[in-house]
């Protein structure tokens, strides 16, 4: 009985997985195509950039399976999310500062 | 010696050792990546208006598409590699995790041609500094591969079934912290793919 109901559980699984699977393929088309839109480098940057993270976010939610994780890996993976920022935006701040007029500032990001 | 909780969860962290260790490990390959990621924000910064876009330009597009659509295919296979130890189905176990290594093979060879094609036209790292961080990066990312391909070979061997046999969780356990590394590597590239090759 309890291994007839795990099986049909992870039957559900692998359907979501094949769902992801068709999203994932979508998305890709769709970063390609995109890039042949007549966009400014930012707008472009921006663009790929946030499909980029939904694809992200499915393989992490889905076949990493963060949705049912313990608060611990998401513990770690806050963390780890915050210093990856630190660690881009310090260098940046450098940058910021040797630019001088603020005025000038938005040229650098 | 035996490892401790890695089949039973510790009560402190309610999660086996390996799961733990493997996030751990995760996490400074977010940051081992995330500075490359950086140094490549900062050399486009510092570089001449339009020099990455036209070095960019000598990338292959449609190899690199084949290879996104490739790797993610890895990933699904790998998944489900998983998920047939959890039904209790080896030979699906087998055959699931045989795809990943075509997979992970093909996407070897794709980027084999990529590399000789550019090294054919006297274009090296050395040649600029888009190129300079593109081999940097899909570099450190072939060595993952590379890695990834190594044990999965070993999971692939007839003592796989021997380890199945004798601990049948604790090799599920396995492929599933095995499957985290794999689908992480399938991650770097899912970023790595729109900032060198679309950009």
């Amino acid at each position: 009985m309890s291994d007839n109901h795990d099986t049909a559980s992870m039957q559900d699984h692998i359907r979501v997985y094949l769902m992801v699977f068709g999203a994932l393929g979508f998305l890709t088309i769709i970063t390609v195509l995109a890039s042949y839109l007549n966009l400014s480098t930012s707008e472009g940057i921006f663009l790929a950039l946030i499909i980029a993270s939904i694809k992200a976010s499915l393989v992490l939610g889905y076949f990493m399976h963060l949705i049912t994780e313990r608060n611990m890996i998401i513990w770690i993976l806050l963390m780890t999310v915050f210093f990856f920022f630190v660690m881009i935006f310090l260098p940046l701040i450098s940058n910021i500062d040797h630019a001088g007029d603020p005025a000038q500032w938005w040229k650098v990001l | 010696m035996e490892i401790p909780y890695v089949v039973e969860e510790r009560e402190d962290t309610g999660l086996i050792n390996s799961k733990l260790g493997i996030w751990i490990f995760l996490a400074s390959e977010v940051m081992l990546f995330g500075g490359l990621f950086s140094a490549y924000i900062f050399l486009r910064m510092a570089a001449l208006p339009g020099d990455f876009e036209r070095w960019a330009s000598e990338l292959s597009v449609p190899m690199a598409t084949v290879n996104t659509v490739v790797l993610i295919s890895s990933s699904v296979s790998m998944v489900m590699a998983w998920a047939s130890l959890k039904m209790n189905d080896f030979s699906k176990y087998k055959m699931y995790l045989g795809i990943t290594i075509f997979c992970s093979f093909v996407f070897l060879t794709i980027k084999y041609f990529e590399y000789s094609g550019k090294f054919a036209h006297d274009i090296y790292p050395s040649s600029n500094t888009f190129m300079a961080i593109y081999f940097t990066l899909t570099g450190l990312h072939v060595l993952h591969i590379i890695g990834g391909v190594v044990v999965m070979l070993y999971f692939y061997l007839p003592i796989s079934h021997k380890m199945w046999d004798k601990q049948p969780e604790q090799f599920t356990n396995r492929i599933e912290v095995f499957g985290l590394y794999w689908h992480f590597v399938d991650l770097v590239w899912i970023f790595l793919f729109p900032v060198l090759y679309l950009l």
